[in-house]
């Protein structure tokens, strides 16, 4: 794992308008098309989770025993409806709330502990680093899907239990990666002056290391994002997250997985939603490594 | 140089335990009593207290972890809380159908992972490359769970052309080298595939264009190298990192592969996990992840041991 640190400096012009170097990240990934496109999708999406009370035209509760399985662009569902007859556009409006929020929370909760595990065992290093590394290989022992799932399962099925094992499946990977960026960073020369002049080494990691660090690590992080989504909403399909009736992507897709035979169409929009979230984080994230410059 | 290989061979001992520790914990992790799922928590107490017994759960917890280690060593992991059979032999006879499973995809994956990559790596910037890349993105991105019923809709119930379910035909588990029961393992293998289908493709596209970009390759060309002999420098450069992700993504299939069962009903590991998690069989559970685990850490350990082999730049750093 190589890194680079210059900020960016050998990436494309930037704009003499915009300053700073998070104000040239991001005018370097307002002109990438692809991320571009994917930032405004993953806007909307969240702007309809934000405004699902209000966007969605009906109740996503409201079963109706003979409007069962509507196919698509029946008259009052727009997009059929699901095995109690309740309104399928309506549960995947309220749906992207609950599917967003156990997708992306593992890893933001990963995020702040993996990152400060591996940025203080980078940062100390020696036996202390040794110790903690090898404690973190031992997850590394387990595939990521059969960890969560094991997890979950001796947990118990739930929405907590969920996102507590998906939050322990990434720290692991985030804080390898914060170790070995924080390792880099730690014998560079500026670091050995704060050193020499007497900063404590509290004050070194504040003021000197992190804003060299959490750049490469938010990136990294956000790749985990498109995983992270699947995973939740796979949980959820296998009936360890989310319950019923509650409106979750994972969760309609499993629900519906009987009506293939009789509504085809409407039984895949779920997992279409949870390939488009998933999709565009990764093209997102792809977009922001280049334009962060960051090499993992 | 045999160095390397011994320190890497014993690094083993202290990860089987750990992990053997993290199986056992996992029991004890979970709410409720172990003994629920075998005897009724109303029964009568003395029977509560014999099956205790015959279980083991009435030592202190290091005593049982020490008694489970020393059984599964050799070879027996208890029995099975929901039916009372042996969970070794559950567990390896449903190993065999993920193992099955796990290389027809990896089969399917790698090589248009390669083909893919190496292209792509090739012509950058070209048609070719951004739709392989596209490919290789979605490949990553899709829920396979969802891909597995997207398929099953449109060679099962539309097309009629495959079976949407079982490992063969009948409820039989023992399979055979037919069409019969090859028309099974076609779509769940492909489902499985996409996933390291598209990190295959990303890995050797990166790495080939990071080859392409150095000196030597510019050099080998200037003195006049047949393309076809620059490859070979190419591939020799790509091979070890190659090798090493495609060994990885073998053992993500192996545990990765829960969802894609339980949409075929494919009777692997994962379905034999999905039924225990909801059977609450404890000892089925704990025994499909520790054998799941060791597998992958000796996958691991084979995986780093040719790479070395292949890279003797590794046993030196």
């Amino acid at each position: 794992m190589s890194l680079t640190l210059d900020g960016g400096q050998t990436a494309a012009p930037v704009p003499a308008a915009v300053q700073g170097y998070w104000g040239a990240v991001f005018g370097r990934l307002r002109r990438d098309p692809v991320a571009l496109v994917s930032g405004i999708i993953l806007l909307l999406i969240v702007l309809a989770a934000v405004f699902a009370p209000w966007l969605a035209p009906a109740n996503p509760f409201q079963t109706s025993m003979i409007n069962r399985l509507q196919p698509i662009g029946s008259s009052g569902y727009p997009l059929g409806s699901d095995e109690l007859g309740r309104d399928v556009l309506s549960r995947l409006i309220h749906g992207a709330r609950l599917s967003l929020l156990i997708g992306v929370m593992p890893v933001i909760n990963a995020f702040v502990i993996g990152s400060a595990i591996g940025i203080v065992a980078g940062f100390v290093g020696g036996k202390t680093n040794s110790v903690i590394m090898r404690v973190i290989d031992v997850f590394y022992a387990f595939p990521a899907v059969l960890l969560a799932v094991a997890l979950a399962g001796a947990l118990g099925a739930g929405l907590v239990n969920s996102l507590l094992s998906l939050t322990i499946v990434f720290i692991p990977p985030i804080a390898r990666v914060a170790e070995s960026v924080t390792t880099q960073v730690r014998s560079v020369d500026y670091i050995e002056a704060a050193r020499a002049s007497g900063a404590r080494s509290l004050t070194i990691i504040r003021r000197h290391v992190l804003g060299n660090v959490l750049g490469p690590i938010f990136v990294y992080a956000t790749s985990l994002i498109s995983v992270s989504m699947i995973l939740a909403s796979g949980l959820s399909f296998l009936g360890l997250g989310a319950r019923p009736p509650m409106p979750e992507w994972g969760l309609m897709l499993n629900t519906m997985r009987d009506a293939i035979y009789v509504n085809p169409w409407v039984a895949v929009l779920p997992g279409m939603m949870i390939f488009t979230v998933s999709i565009c984080f990764n093209m997102l994230s792809d977009g922001l490594r280049s334009a962060m410059d960051v090499k993992l | 140089m045999p160095i390397y290989f011994l320190k890497r061979v014993l690094y083993v001992i202290p990860i089987t335990l750990a992990v053997s520790f993290f199986c056992f914990s996992l029991v004890h992790l979970s709410p409720g009593d172990p003994m629920d799922a075998v005897v009724s928590p109303d029964a009568p107490s003395e029977v509560v207290a014999m099956v205790q017994r015959a279980y083991g759960f009435d030592r202190p917890l290091p005593e049982q972890y020490g008694r489970w280690v020393v059984r599964a060593v050799q070879g027996d992991l208890g029995l099975s809380a929901a039916n009372g059979r042996a969970v070794t032999a559950e567990v390896f006879s449903a190993l065999k159908n993920t193992l099955l499973l796990a290389f027809a995809a990896s089969l399917i994956g790698f090589t248009l992972g390669c083909v893919f990559g190496t292209l792509a790596g090739y012509f950058q910037g070209s048609l070719l490359d951004r739709l392989v890349t596209g490919i290789a993105v979605g490949g990553v991105s899709v829920p396979h769970y969802w891909l597995g019923m997207l398929l099953v809709i449109i060679f099962s119930v539309e097309l009629n052309w495959l079976p949407s379910s079982g490992a063969g035909p009948g409820s039989s588990s023992d399979w055979n080298f037919e069409w019969a029961y090859l028309r099974h393992l076609i779509l769940p293998a492909v489902t499985l595939s996409v996933i390291p289908m598209g990190v295959v493709t990303r890995t050797i596209r990166a790495m080939v264009a990071d080859i392409l970009a150095h000196e030597f390759v510019e050099a080998l060309r200037a003195k006049g190298m047949a393309e076809r002999q620059v490859f070979r420098h190419v591939v020799k450069n790509v091979a070890p990192t190659a090798l090493a992700v495609m060994g990885l993504q073998l053992g993500y299939l192996l545990g990765g592969s829960i969802l894609v069962e339980t949409v075929f009903s494919w009777p692997g590991t994962g379905l034999l996990l999905n039924n225990a998690i909801f059977q609450r069989d404890l000892p089925i559970l704990q025994g499909t992840i520790l054998v799941l685990a060791l597998f992958f850490v000796m996958l691991n350990l084979i995986v780093d041991l040719a790479q070395a082999r292949l890279d003797p730049r590794i046993q030196r750093g």
